[in-house]
């Protein structure tokens, strides 16, 4: 099953000015697998999953999801394919409370009937542990939670194709663990691309990892692999596997 | 009592209310508040794109007036039957509002401000330049033979009073459809994160200009009802003054609420009777009274509703 393609970029490239963020990047993210993508800050990661999902326009190349050419398509256009994206930066309703968050995230692809809505967020929210909150406003909640829903709202799209973007950077110690233990219990149901700079959430989730360093893909491979490449221990590991 | 029923509960208490209003209410105020109703009307237009979409237009006069002229012309010139134009007022509202979303959504926050605002002067400036029929600021009166609607006469106090009734009925149960609706909810997701509303797969664009529609559509009816009800279309109603109006309603009674129209008109319309009475320089204490709201109650009076009394207000 492993060998299925799910998204295959060629050539992507995205120049700020005269900063390269992103040079020719060829990559094939497989169906079905928690792909970890990994690199030192200023890397190119989060520009590299803009590109993505449409947030970020590319300078050039291609995006190809599930066979088709999405490079020319508007954001919400992919997001409607299956893709879906938490921001690294959380980006929620804050005016809102946390069940009308997960509705309004759940409404694209759930029947418009408002049990089965409901339905849906109460599940999505027990997923990630803050159902007990559905009816506080999302921007009174502590940043943790706050991270937590904008999880939910990835997940309540039942995305093909769920980007996180260091999804646990200022979760507690408890929090990652159940993280940990949601990503999981998507492996094989979904595919999932996660940009994380915690290296314990890494080894604990992925099953292929991507190294991104200045730009460019440095290595891919499986976790043991990564763990024994010397050019991402230089780049990375090295210097910020303890961090 | 669910959310929904204490909703309806509102809206239908607030249009009994207006109806109890018509028959204890001496004729002065029966008469003011015909005109509070329409305005209210023009209000909630606004409201759909500013308090509901988080869209500040400064040139909603053009809409009101598209309505106003599209009304008006057309029984003067066309000779056409009362329901048939206020069919052409609405639909030369929803055009224009049409083409100017198409242009102005281009464009976002300051920009977008300012560039309806110049659609809105150069509306202005038509309505004058074509003075041979426009009349210009002078504007034109529609006779009373001129304004039975479907054989109802509107110029009586009664007629005027129930057909005021009727449209801003109509207007607030639609109004509070459309914001509860899933629709509804969009838009305010669009207010309140547009980013974040992109990234869950939906067409903010589009979203955006279904509401500068929508918005311009309903303040173009109310334009257009208000030449039917009062009897005159001029080009004051093009003017940038009736652009700021809506606004100051919106904000006093509260934006992004369903009541808020109807609570800032009235307030604004009574504040100014009132300091009339007192004094020639009325506009100064009315002035003053909306600098203190501002400052004590920046969220308008459904907003001060709101947060402390009944949180579900919709
Ligand atoms: N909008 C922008 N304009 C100009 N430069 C940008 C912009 N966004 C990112 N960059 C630059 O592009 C490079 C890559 O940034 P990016 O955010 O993709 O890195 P990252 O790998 O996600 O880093 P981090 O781990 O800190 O999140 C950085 O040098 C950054 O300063
Ligand atoms: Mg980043």
């Amino acid at each position: 099953m492993a060998a299925v393609t799910l998204l295959e970029t060629k050539g992507l490239t995205k120049t700020y000015g005269g900063l390269q963020a992103n040079t020719d990047i060829d990559f094939i993210l497989k169906k079905g697998l928690v792909t970890a993508l990994i690199g030192p800050n200023g890397a190119g990661k989060s520009t590299f999953v803009g590109m993505l999902s449409g947030r970020t326009a590319a300078t050039s190349g291609r995006v190809i999801f599930e066979g088709r050419d999405i490079s020319q398509l508007p954001a919400h256009k992919r997001i409607q394919l299956g893709l879906a994206y938490t921001f690294q930066i959380t980006s929620i309703f804050t005016g809102l409370t946390v069940h009308e968050n997960v509705a309004l995230a759940a409404a694209r692809t759930v029947s418009a009937d408002g049990n089965t809505l409901n339905a849906k967020v109460h599940q999505t929210l027990n997923q990630v542990g803050i159902a007990d909150r559905a009816d506080q406003t999302a921007g009174d909640l502590s940043y943790g939670h706050q991270r937590l829903l904008e999880i939910a709202m990835g997940l309540a799209q039942e995305p093909r194709l769920f980007i996180l973007d260091e999804p646990t950077q200022g979760l507690a110690e408890t929090e990652i663990n159940d993280f940990i233990a949601l990503i999981r219990s998507l492996a094989g149901r979904t595919t999932i691309l996660l940009i994380e700079h915690n290296m314990k959430v890494v080894m604990a989730t992925a099953d292929h990892i991507a190294v991104l360093d200045q730009g460019m893909m440095l290595a891919e491979g499986t976790p043991a692999e990564i763990s024994a490449n010397a050019s991402v221990q230089a780049a990375y590991l090295g210097k910020t596997v303890d961090a | 009592m669910t959310v929904a029923r204490k909703i309806n509960a509102l809206h239908f208490g607030i249009l009994l209310f207006l109806l109890i209003c018509f028959f204890t209410l001496p004729a002065y105020h029966v008469g003011a508040l015909s005109r509070i109703m329409v305005l209210a009307i023009y209000a909630i237009g606004l409201n759909i794109l500013f308090g509901y979409t988080g869209l500040l237009s400064l040139g909603h006069a053009m809409f009101f007036a598209a309505g106003m002229y599209g009304l008006g012309l057309s029984i003067k010139f066309l000779g056409v039957s009362v329901v048939l134009a206020f069919g052409i007022g609405i639909l030369s509202a929803a055009v224009l509002s049409a083409l100017v979303g198409l242009l102005a959504l281009r464009t976002a926050g300051v920009s977008f401000m300012i560039v309806t605002l110049m659609f809105a002067q150069t509306v202005y400036l038509v309505v004058l330049y074509f003075g041979e029929f426009t009349r210009g600021d002078e504007g034109f009166v529609l006779q009373q033979a001129e304004r039975m609607l479907a054989g109802f006469d509107v110029t009586t106090e009664a007629g005027r009073y129930f057909v005021a009734f009727g449209a801003f009925s109509i207007c607030l149960i639609g109004f509070s459809a459309l914001v509860q609706s899933s629709f509804g909810k969009r838009l305010v997701a669009i207010r309140e994160n547009e980013e974040r509303a992109r990234m869950l797969g939906y067409d903010v664009w589009r979203y955006k200009l279904l509401a500068v529609i929508i918005s311009g559509t309903v303040s173009g009816a109310a334009g257009a009802l208000y030449a039917l009800l009062f009897g005159y279309v001029g080009a004051t109603f093009a003017s940038v003054q009736y652009s700021i109006l809506p606004l100051l309603w919106v904000l006093l009674g509260g934006a992004g609420t369903t009541i808020g129209p109807l609570i800032g008109v009235a307030f604004m319309f009574y504040l100014i009777d009132a300091s009339s009475a007192y004094t020639s320089a009325y506009m100064l204490i009315a002035g003053l009274a909306l600098v203190v709201l501002t400052m004590f109650a920046p969220r308008g009076i459904a907003g001060i509703l709101r947060t402390k009394v009944s949180p579900w207000l919709p």
